[in-house]
């Protein structure tokens, strides 16, 4: 992105303007473009499909009636949002309760400067890419604090104490699952760890060795956690807590917590894609010689599916699993995931120090143990709706 | 905590969340149970219902015999009957034969003690109406004469349909039980 910038100004497209003037425009538009053109859209489909998805998995319909089967669901939610009335508690701390909603969606928002959509279509390829990543997702815990407090209600105040022990906790185990790849790639630019990947399964560093196939679903379940997902949403918990630190909120800035929810769910996956799933790699096919548009497109829908697609089991965990206890929750991150975690470190590292002809045994191994996996839990659905039997409908819409 | 149990902890953790997980997934597949009313339904809801459903009362007023054992019955006074000896014809007629739907609380004591079967439980259900007014079913918008029955049984073919629906309402469903005796025979 600045690469292009820089360019246009050598070509002297801004003319007697200062550099920083141009960088500051720059800047602007492009978080424009990508909120309004990629972000809001996705945070906003996302919502309307994981109410679909999760309620055919509870056997219902889901919201189908506005528009076509009901995709424009959000549109309608976000506006009727935007009609409510903004309200502020008389005794809440006006100024931290206005601010709080845009801490925690910015915090959310700024790790797409280096969500590496293709090879090219990225903002900025920080050298510390990831270590960027998890710096501002701890914003968050910020915002979180702040509408807690500021709501000025006890149940707010609860739910974020809550979420901010359980974001800080979580961080632990989620960092040191990424460090893995880190250690095998030599590099924390997204980019750069891309590269250190291919675009087949064998290449990816999810089956590089078991150590680091385990750690991808530790860093899965922590990042479900940091993003108060199910079964980890105990800071919102319905049942103790009204709505935790959301309670007082109304109108948009109670949206805009959801935004971010749900946002922060495809950052998610985009980082678990960049790191373990070979990111945008695309086969070198041909067609691709001597046209970098497709290309572009090519790398970007790899990306978006295999991203996407970890939303889908986000939503999958959240209609499967239910919600867990505040101490099983702190007994799950310190006595089982960090120490789980710290095991898979070591295990990557003595897995580095193995001759060269082994790793390609043991990559194959764990590929072959992933293949098994998928066959199992195949042969375990078909059995389920054996079991049940059930009057199948294979339509995904009704 | 051992490490035999605790790693044991980590493979049922594992294990359940996998078994679950291929449960939910599965779930994607089977149709869903929900019933789209009131439009995206292959037939009528009121069609689908049991026929002992309690719905809003009707009147069949042409087997109607005005013996207002029905008003008598009701224990909230909701069924109101209006009857007049017309002066030219020498028939006594109803006026009036209303229902007010708001109060009724479908008790089905009215339709118990009819002997004709003339009032009974639909399966008709919806009732929104814009004001309360709406709720008061008239049943006798013109001066109607009463029904008599005949000696030996109904001749005149246009009621004896009538009167066969009404007498087999009586016995299979409108009795205390419900229509539990009828049912078990």
């Amino acid at each position: 992105m600045q690469a292009f910038i820089d360019q246009l100004i050598q070509e002297g497209a801004f003319a007697g303007v200062p550099r920083e003037v141009v960088y500051a425009i720059a800047m602007v538009l492009t978080a424009l473009i990508v909120l309004s053109v990629f972000v809001a859209p996705l945070a906003g489909v996302t919502s309307w499909l994981e109410r679909r998805v999760w309620a055919r998995m509870q056997s219902r319909i889901g919201p189908n009636r506005v528009g076509p089967q009901g995709v424009l669901q959000w549109l309608a939610d976000g506006i009727k949002n935007l009609l409510k009335e903004d309200l502020i508690p008389a005794a809440a701390d006006a100024k931290l309760f206005s601010l709080a909603p845009y801490v925690v969606f910015m915090g959310f928002l700024c790790t797409f400067v280096v969500i590496p959509f293709g090879a090219n279509l990225i903002v900025a390829d920080l050298n510390i890419g990831i270590l960027y990543i998890l710096a501002v997702t701890s914003l968050v815990v910020v915002g979180i604090l702040m509408a807690g407090w500021a709501s000025n209600n006890k149940w707010s105040l609860l739910g974020g104490m809550r979420s901010a022990a359980q974001i800080v906790s979580y961080e632990i185990p989620a960092g040191l699952a990424l460090l893995n790849v880190v250690f095998l790639a030599g590099t924390m630019s997204m980019q750069g760890i891309i590269k250190a990947q291919g675009w087949a399964p064998w290449d990816w560093f999810l089956f590089n060795n078991p150590f680091i196939f385990a750690a991808f679903f530790l860093y899965f379940t922590a990042a479900l956690a940091e993003g108060n997902r199910t079964p980890f949403d105990i800071p919102e918990a319905e049942s103790e807590l009204v709505a935790g630190y959301v309670t007082e909120y109304s109108g948009m800035r109670f949206l805009f917590f959801f935004f971010a929810e749900w946002g922060n769910l495809y950052v998610i996956g985009a980082v678990a894609t960049t790191l373990f799933l070979g990111g945008w790699q695309v086969p070198p096919l041909p067609i691709f010689d001597n046209n970098p548009l497709l290309l572009g497109i090519a790398q970007f829908v790899t990306f978006f599916v295999k991203a996407y697609m970890w939303v889908f089991v986000a939503m999958w965990v959240r209609a499967t699993l239910p919600r867990v206890r505040v101490d099983q929750l702190m007994a799950l991150c310190w006595k089982y995931m960090v120490p789980l975690s710290f095991i898979c470190l070591l295990g990557t590292i003595g897995f580095m120090f193995m001759p060269e002809n082994l790793h390609r045994v043991i990559s194959a191994a764990t590929l072959g143990f992933a293949v098994a996996v998928m066959v199992v839990f195949l042969v375990r659905v078909v059995f389920q709706i054996r079991n049940a039997k059930p009057e199948l409908y294979l339509k995904p819409h009704i | 905590m051992s490490v035999a149990s605790y790693v044991k902890d980590i493979a049922d953790t594992v294990k359940s969340t996998f078994e679950g997980m291929s449960i939910t997934f599965s779930h994607l597949f089977r149709k869903p149970m929900t019933i789209q009313y009131p439009d995206k339904i292959p037939v009528p809801i009121q069609e689908t219902l049991p026929r002992r459903y309690r719905g809003i009362l009707e009147v069949d007023l042409d087997i109607c015999t005005g013996c207002l054992a029905c008003e008598r019955d009701c224990p909230i006074t909701c069924i109101t009957i209006g009857i007049e000896m017309n002066k030219e014809t020498k028939q006594r007629q109803f006026t009036h034969f209303d229902i007010d739907v708001c109060k009724c609380m479908y008790c089905g004591l009215c339709s118990e003690a009819c002997p004709t079967g003339a009032i009974r439980h639909s399966q008709e259900f919806e009732g929104a109406s814009y004001n309360p007014a709406g709720l008061v079913r008239h049943f006798a918008p013109t001066q109607q004469n009463l029904y008599k029955p005949k000696k030996g049984g109904e001749t005149e073919p246009k009621l004896v349909t009538k009167v066969e629906i009404g007498l087999k309402y009586l016995d299979e469903f409108a009795t205390p039980d419900g229509g539990a005796a009828a049912e078990e025979s």
